[in-house]
């Protein structure tokens, strides 16, 4: 099938991006990854810059990969990243718009790369947990409720795309945060540091230039992973009952 | 003091104080509302209610008291809710400083959207109301004591009535997003609560447009006279 793409090149970090259209011509089999590698190659081929893109696992599981396909993050298909979107979704002559997410707290690296290390910093602020290290526990040492543990692995499948960040009309990272802080909070062993996490990844957060959630819950229908906004809620609730337990 | 402040510096903590400040709105919107009905039962029923609104308390309290204590109360709410509706707007408009090219709206309902335009427009609205009918100022025939009086002669003009039909629409909008995001931002969100309260923000804002917007037009229609 013939596409026209509209990607949008950007030489670097601080470089203008503007919009460049490319045609070309995609077999319905390739996945939308292995479409824009073969814009590449052939962009190699000419001598010219191949579009920048981050991709690791292709297999939705590791959340480096994510851009804004006709204005939807990692495309058309619920529950998918981009890097499982097949070309099958689209048509003869279709025209797709490619550009990356767009937030203050992600800049743009290169053309679709983002700088997601803001991420990271809000993991690191209150991700863990105290262990004792050594061998490995019991197994069943310690009891944790059938609800609580699913919600936990429901929390724990975020895999920190941004997607929601992207989708977000405000740029708000609630939904990463949440999900990383319930994750923790609903199991036993992430009790003792609960509210300090709740605190310094919230602080965290704040600092670095995202927006704040209205509520508005585009980020639980753009999520790949469908985490729930109710992981936000429960920030919400914890973030109250931090500031009565502080000072 | 140094609760109030973490509170505060966070956009976590500014959406519990319009959370919070919304929420006494709402309750003064129902309030509000309930007052009005009274206006079908006649002149003296509802003047009667508005000098009791202006005798309130006493004699414990004096004259006016109550009320201007009320009053104060819902400017100092509206002060809170206002500067943090504006400071955590400022934060999101800053967070997305390249817009998209395409962007599909991806939000649950479209009443989030209108947040911040809609609660400007009730701002505008609430100036404009308390100038028609608490002041006079821009009322034709005010005459101060009679409640009814000014009530009924001040839903003889189109233009009034397509304004407050403007307005309740925006009141509507906001309340329904307000209400079931209030929720949202306390952590209300027990597995019973979950069901009910984005239906409750739906019917609550729904009852509140429709009896308020039955005033006018029972006044324009004649049915009110
Ligand atoms: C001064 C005019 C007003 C402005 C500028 C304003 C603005 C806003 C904004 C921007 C939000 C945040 C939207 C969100 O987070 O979902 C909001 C929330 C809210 N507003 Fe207003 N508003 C105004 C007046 C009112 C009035 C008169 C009421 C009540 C009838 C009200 C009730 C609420 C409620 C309940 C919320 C929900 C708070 C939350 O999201 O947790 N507001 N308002
Ligand atoms: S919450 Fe969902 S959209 Fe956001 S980073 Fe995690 S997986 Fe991606
Ligand atoms: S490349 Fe790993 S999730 Fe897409």
């Amino acid at each position: 099938m013939k596409l026209k793409l509209h990607v949008w090149r950007q030489a670097g970090p601080s470089e203008r991006g503007r919009f460049v259209t490319y045609d070309t011509d995609a077999s319905e089999h390739m996945s939308f990854l292995e479409m824009l590698d073969v814009v590449n190659e052939e962009l190699e081929s000419n001598g010219e810059e191949p579009i920048v893109f981050d991709s690791d696992c292709r297999e939705g599981i590791c959340g480096t990969c994510g851009m804004v396909i006709n204005g939807r993050p990692h495309g058309p298909w619920k529950r998918t990243t981009v890097c499982q979107l097949h070309m099958r979704e689209y048509g003869d002559g279709d025209e797709i718009w490619v550009e990356p997410w767009r937030a203050d707290g992600f800049p743009v690296q290169r053309d679709l790369m983002v700088d997601r290390s803001a991420f990271d910093r809000i993991v690191a602020a209150g991700g863990y947990i105290s262990v004792r290290t050594g061998s490995a526990p019991d197994a069943n040492a310690i009891a944790v409720e059938q609800v609580d543990a699913e919600k936990s692995m429901d929390a724990a499948s975020c895999i920190g795309c941004g997607a929601c960040v992207a989708a977000c009309p405000n740029a708000s990272a609630m939904l990463f945060t949440s999900a990383k802080a319930a994750h923790l909070n609903l199991l036993p062993q992430g009790q003792p540091e609960r509210y300090g996490r709740v605190l310094d990844m919230i602080l965290t957060m704040e600092a670095e230039q995202f927006g704040t959630c209205t509520n508005h819950g585009a980020c639980e229908n753009a999520c790949p992973k469908e985490i729930k906004i109710d992981v936000i809620a429960m920030l919400n609730r914890d973030y109250m009952k931090a500031l009565l337990k502080a000072s | 003091m140094r609760r109030v402040y973490s509170l505060y510096s966070t956009s976590v903590g500014k959406k519990y104080t319009m959370a919070v400040s919304g929420a006494i709105f709402v309750l003064f919107v129902i309030v509000h509302m309930f007052g009005n009905l009274k206006v079908y039962l006649g002149p003296e029923a509802f003047n009667h209610y508005a000098e009791g609104l202006r005798e309130f308390g006493e004699p414990f309290l004096g004259y006016e008291w109550f009320l201007w204590v009320f009053r104060a109360g819902l400017v100092a709410f509206l002060l809170i809710h206002t500067v943090a509706a504006w400071q955590t707007s400022r934060q999101s408009w800053a967070a997305r400083g390249q817009k998209y090219k395409k962007q599909e709206k991806l939000v649950f309902h479209y009443a989030s959207r209108t947040m911040r335009w809609g609660g400007v427009a009730l701002l505008l609205f609430v100036v404009y109301h308390i100038l028609h009918l608490t002041t006079g100022t821009l009322h034709p025939d005010f005459v101060p004591g009679d409640a009814y009086h000014n009530f009924v002669t001040g839903f003889r003009s189109v233009p009034v009535v397509a304004a407050y039909t403007l307005a309740m629409i925006a009141l509507g909008l906001h309340l329904y997003h307000g209400i079931w995001s209030a929720f949202q931002t306390m952590g209300l969100d027990g597995p019973r609560t979950k069901r009910w309260r984005m239906p409750m923000a739906l019917a609550v804002s729904l009852i509140v447009v429709l009896v308020n917007l039955s005033f006018p037009v029972a006044v324009y229609t004649g049915i009110l006279q």
